[in-house]
């Protein structure tokens, strides 16, 4: 169901930064590149359900607040210990300052 | 000629980690790892945490599995102890007869609870370092039995907190004038205090222990200060201790832990040691010879090990860190708080705040940090990027909520 949702205005993500959404029960995070891109996965940790929209953004990684689990925000990978299951990922469009994120 | 393989004593946290590592860094030669506990590796962490808030039992997070151990070459030998080394032989003799050889051997035998001389024998009176302790501590923590904990120490304190959950009246009895006297600023702790108090835990500090008897309706603890506590379930938790005992009568160097380099090297050349059964020397704090009972540590030092097994000279350079949860608050602190005879607040908003510590120098030397959730996660994250670097903060920007850590980073 669902499909496309508005998730945030393209200006509420700093650059190189992260924020939590949530829709329906959902929580997803989505983020912002250095380079002026959009991104969005899930929004908890796959290594314990920690959201990671408290985390920091460094280049392409989100590292976990709780235990610095790293991913590639981009692709969804898990970059190894403590974090070993990737990460949801969503296609992500910026339409009128609006960010909007397929939650399928 | 193939060489005799690597062998890893301790299959916790760290031995799993060097092993997966070796891997990770190319080796193919035989790789063995034999712990005592008869569990696939585990995470202890939970193990004071959330195995016991569940209604019930709980099990062994597993960090990793049969599957992944047998496609990684990795042969896992549990359920048994190693008894010796031989050095000039260049094996290890094991609990079954058994000798493996080696061609070099980590040592990652972690530490057990200290023994509380008092406590000897008495059936109420528990400690928690493995899951096999959890397990009995839980299936004791029934609704509203009496709870007494000797220590104010990160664990004692998380299963007050627990036992508090399934609502246990709770005494909490440290010697100390004040709980986590250790590794946390009197300022943090207070608010774990002032948490544990609210909360309804009775907190003695500042007092010892008189004797303790055992009887049929309970256990009755005199305390140095006249006060009698009464409890069904005592939990000692006053530190732990390095496991030793092999690398001692190995002959190898010990020093409050099996005394290693900053390449985690022991006097053996063939031996290395990690994770918390070794102390060894922290370049950012001038060579100062610390040992950690620290989660991440365990793993980057069994990493580094393996890297240095397989001749690497790195020298361990991580930033030490812990975390701790206890209700729902959550404390992180990067660095060792005591090299900073100054600090700094930064609030965070409403209640969560971090302190930076600053040795005389101006230098970043600590931040610890207390609040809801993971609400200062980020901060002491890039502030232990900032202590990595040996960075000179101005202490305005770190006062200053408004300021983000991240520019005196690119800074
Ligand atoms: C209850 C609890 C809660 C914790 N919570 C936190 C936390 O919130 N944050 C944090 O940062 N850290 C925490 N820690 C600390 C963290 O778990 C440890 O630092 C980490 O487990 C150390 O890993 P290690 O591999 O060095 O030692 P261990 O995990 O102790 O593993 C050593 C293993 O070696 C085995 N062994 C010893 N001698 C032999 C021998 N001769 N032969 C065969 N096997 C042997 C032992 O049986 C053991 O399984 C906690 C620890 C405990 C116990
Ligand atoms: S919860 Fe994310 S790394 Fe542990």
């Amino acid at each position: 169901m669902a499909g496309w949702v508005d998730a945030c205005g393209a200006d509420d993500v700093d650059e190189e930064d992260v924020i939590r959404f949530d829709h329906e029960g959902r929580t997803f995070a989505i983020y912002r590149s250095p380079d002026d891109d959009y991104f969005a996965t899930d929004g908890l940790c796959t290594h314990e359900k920690i959201h990671l929209a408290d985390g920091l953004v460094m280049d392409d990684i989100i590292e976990c607040p709780k235990h610095n689990g790293r991913f590639n925000y981009k692709t969804g990978q898990a970059k190894g210990a403590p974090v070993c299951v990737n990460l949801k990922t969503y296609p992500v469009k910026v339409e009128a300052g609006r960010v909007m994120i397929d939650i399928g | 000629m193939q060489d005799a393989g690597m062998v890893i004593v301790g299959a916790g946290e760290c031995g799993l980690r060097a092993a997966m590592s070796l891997r990770e860094q190319g080796y193919h030669g035989r790789v063995t790892l034999i712990g005592a506990e008869v569990h696939l590796p585990y995470e202890r962490p939970p193990l004071s945490k959330d195995a016991m808030a569940g209604e019930t039992l709980p099990t062994p997070k597993t960090i990793t599995s049969r599957d992944v151990l047998d496609a990684q070459g990795i042969s896992l030998i549990s359920g048994v102890t190693v008894r010796a080394i031989d050095r000039a032989g260049r094996f290890v003799r094991l609990s079954t007869g058994e000798s493996i050889p080696y061609d070099k051997l980590l040592l990652a035998t972690g530490a057990e609870p200290r023994r509380l001389p008092m406590a000897e024998g008495l059936s109420r009176c528990v400690t928690l370092r493995t899951f096999d302790d959890a397990l009995a501590i839980r299936s004791h923590l029934t609704r509203g039995i009496r709870v007494a904990v000797i220590g104010g120490g990160f664990i004692g304190l998380e299963l007050a907190a627990a036992a508090r959950r399934l609502g246990c009246p709770v005494t909490v009895i440290e010697s100390l004038p004040r709980i986590l006297a250790r590794a946390v600023p009197a300022e943090i702790a207070a608010i774990i205090h002032a948490e544990h108090v609210a909360h309804g835990v009775d907190i003695r500090t500042g007092t010892g222990l008189a004797s303790m008897e055992e009887g049929p309706d309970g256990l009755s603890i005199a305390l140095a200060d006249g006060a009698s506590v009464e409890a069904d379930l005592c939990i000692i938790g006053i530190g732990a201790v390095p496991h030793v005992g092999l690398a001692q009568e190995a002959g190898l160097s010990v020093d409050n832990g099996i005394a290693v380099d900053a390449e985690l090297r022991t006097d053996d050349p063939h031996i290395f040691a990690a994770g918390d059964c070794c102390s060894f020397p922290l370049d950012l704090y001038g060579g100062r010879r610390i040992r950690l009972e620290a989660w991440r540590n365990a793993q980057e030092q069994g990493a580094l090990a393996a890297a240095n097994m397989l001749g690497g000279h790195e020298g361990h350079k991580a930033v030490p860190w812990f975390w701790s949860d206890q209700y729902g608050l959550g404390l992180q602190i990067a660095g060792l708080c005591d090299e900073g005879p100054q600090t700094v607040r930064r609030d965070v908003g409403e209640v969560a705040f971090i302190l930076f510590h600053l040795a005389e120098d101006g230098r970043l030397v600590a931040a610890s940090g207390i609040g809801p959730g993971n609400a200062i996660a980020r901060d002491i994250r890039l502030a232990e990027m900032l202590i990595a670097k040996r960075a000179c903060p101005p202490v305005d920007k770190l006062a200053a909520a408004d300021t983000k850590l991240k520019a005196l980073l690119a800074a």
